[in-house]
């Protein structure tokens, strides 16, 4: 049990910035495990910066660090992304 | 500038020495817990120390052999990038100096690798010359598993994110290779002093 | 090179606080105007930062209260104790204090009133805030979604809405509530009166269940969640909002 993880909703304010669209509805397919997911259903873990997990197999499947103005945005654990109106 | 909250504190603390303080930072009183990932929970019997890479042997460590070596208790202040400073933390570890005692390499940087895979980059010169641990005791007690136990690496002249929690082993380069946080934003070196957060400071 | 992405900006926008009032000893809600306010959906939240005169900032996400529709918008929020941002949300803040938010924002935990079948709300302390917009926006719509919610709180004073909460379960065709209390019943209490566990979580939610939302502190969440799954809940029908290892 991890009492840190938080839900996918709670990276949400950040990911409208990063996509300009309401992201926690849209699916995401693991690039570790191959799960499918909807983006609301991924484990947040908020660090130095904020870390999306598969909630499956755990491995990283986003990574956000903001300065206020830039961001980065990591997506190499993200297979594919479906954003569906 | 965002909007002022009238009355608006938070909980640091104001009667810090200026000196201690880098620029940017709030001193706070708490331990912030922050992870980038579920805590690990590698059992003793199966946990090691290894120094790989650019070496001329594999160094190896069980757990046993590692709380054999002589360790020190050190005070320090730990600056966290995101924003808190905490002064006068009490730490016990191994200097990293005497892991890489009789460690023969022309590497001039290191990774820090770590349990859940989170890695760290630094220049060898920052991790030797008593500026560097693998702590396992903070504050008089064993290192909790939530703030990095069984061991992490201290490195308390650069930001908190390097020194990397659930640490592993160090892996020797001859080039810089940017780690977990260094490759997506945050700055290859770090120095709390001159503000080093992220790419371009 | 210069980049000159164009980011569909969610701004921070500026929320003057218009009413507080006490919902229990440690909760209080914030009514809210926040000007071109968009409008939300129940089960939303925002993200709220407050600055210091000196720049010290601090961010929390609050669950919106209120259902959509509503001129202001409401956040209901527990005092922790030292707590960053609570503290002064519930303890200091007064009409005309103005700070910032951001949002709404969540789209994976929001109330549908026709998802196919029963719902099962289940909060735990102040997790009970966006199944109470959830609530609140059934009755508004005059939804007829079969509707069970399970409350868990430490005791009967420390039930967020409990006056309303009670009219609903007697007055709404469809929507009942049960409480567990778990520190301390009141005299004569039948109720449940234990953490939530398999075997209350097996006599309490529907047999089938076309969707659950689980709302509260992180260890609540998941003990819930599995618990379900335990049951032989699909997990993709159990949606959750973790509010860390304190609670909102």
């Amino acid at each position: 049990m991890e009492a840190l993880r938080l839900d996918g909703n709670a990276a949400a304010g950040l990911l409208r910035e990063v996509f300009a669209a309401e992201v926690t509805t849209a699916v995401g397919t693991c690039d570790g495990c191959g799960a499918v997911e909807a983006v609301g259903a991924v484990h947040v873990y908020l660090a130095a910066g904020t870390v999306l997990r598969c909630p499956h197999c755990e491995a990283v499947v986003m990574k956000v660090v903001t300065d206020g103005e830039r961001i980065w945005i990591d997506l190499r654990g993200l297979r594919t992304l479906e954003l569906a109106p | 500038m965002p909007i002022v909250s009238r009355g608006f504190r938070g909980r640091r603390r104001d009667d810090a020495p200026r000196d201690r303080v880098p620029p940017g930072q709030y001193v706070t009183d708490d331990f912030p817990v922050l992870s980038a990932g579920p805590t690990p929970h590698t059992p003793l019997d199966e946990w090691d120390f290894t120094i790989v890479g650019e070496v001329d042997e594999q160094h190896r460590w069980t757990w046993d052999e590692f709380r054999a070596l002589p360790s020190e208790t050190i005070t320090v202040d730990i600056s966290c990038v995101t924003k808190w400073t905490k002064l006068d933390m009490v730490w016990e570890g191994v200097p990293v100096d005497a892991l890489l005692d009789g460690v023969e390499t022309s590497a001039e940087y290191v990774t820090a690798f770590c349990d859940g895979g989170y890695t760290t980059n630094l220049p060898l010169a920052d991790l030797t010359g008593g500026k560097a641990w693998i702590a396992s005791g903070y504050g008089g007690e064993p290192l909790e598993p939530e703030h990095g136990g069984p061991a992490r690496l201290l490195v308390p002249h650069l930001y908190f994110w390097k020194s990397a929690k659930w640490v592993r082993g160090l892996r020797l380069t001859e080039t810089d290779e940017p780690g977990f946080w260094e490759s997506n934003g945050y700055h290859i070196y770090g120095d709390p002093w001159k503000e080093q957060r992220y790419w371009g400071d | 090179m210069e980049g000159t992405a164009v980011l569909g900006r969610l701004n921070w926008q500026v929320a003057e606080v218009a009413d507080v009032w006490p919902e229990t000893d440690r909760v209080k809600t914030l009514a809210l105007d926040v000007e071109g306010w968009p409008g939300h959906r129940a089960g939303q939240h925002v993200d709220v930062r407050l600055t210091a005169d000196d720049g010290y900032q601090a961010q929390r996400s609050y669950s919106i209260a209120s259902t959509a529709g509503g001129s202001r918008v409401e956040l209901t929020i527990e005092q922790i104790d030292d707590g960053e941002v609570s503290p002064y949300l519930t303890e200091e803040a007064r009409s005309g204090d103005r700070f910032e938010l951001r949002g709404p924002v969540g789209g994976y935990f929001v109330w549908d009133p026709n998802p196919g079948g029963s719902v099962l709300l289940v909060g735990g302390g102040s997790g009970v805030v966006p199944l109470m917009a959830m609530v609140r926006q059934r009755v508004a719509n005059g939804d007829t979604v079969r509707t069970r919610m399970l409350y868990s709180a430490r005791s009967w004073e420390d039930v967020i809405y409990r006056d309303e909460l009670e009219r609903h379960d007697q007055r709404v065709d469809g929507f009942e509530i049960v409480y567990t209390l778990t520190r301390e019943q009141p005299p004569g209490w039948k109720g449940y009166g234990r953490r939530v566990d398999r075997e209350l979580l097996a006599e309490v939610a529907p047999e089938e269940l076309a969707v659950a939302f689980v709302c509260g502190p992180t260890p609540f969440v998941e003990a819930v969640a599995e618990g379900l799954v335990g049951l032989g809940h699909e997990p993709a029908r159990i949606k959750t909002e973790r509010f860390g290892p304190t609670g909102g």
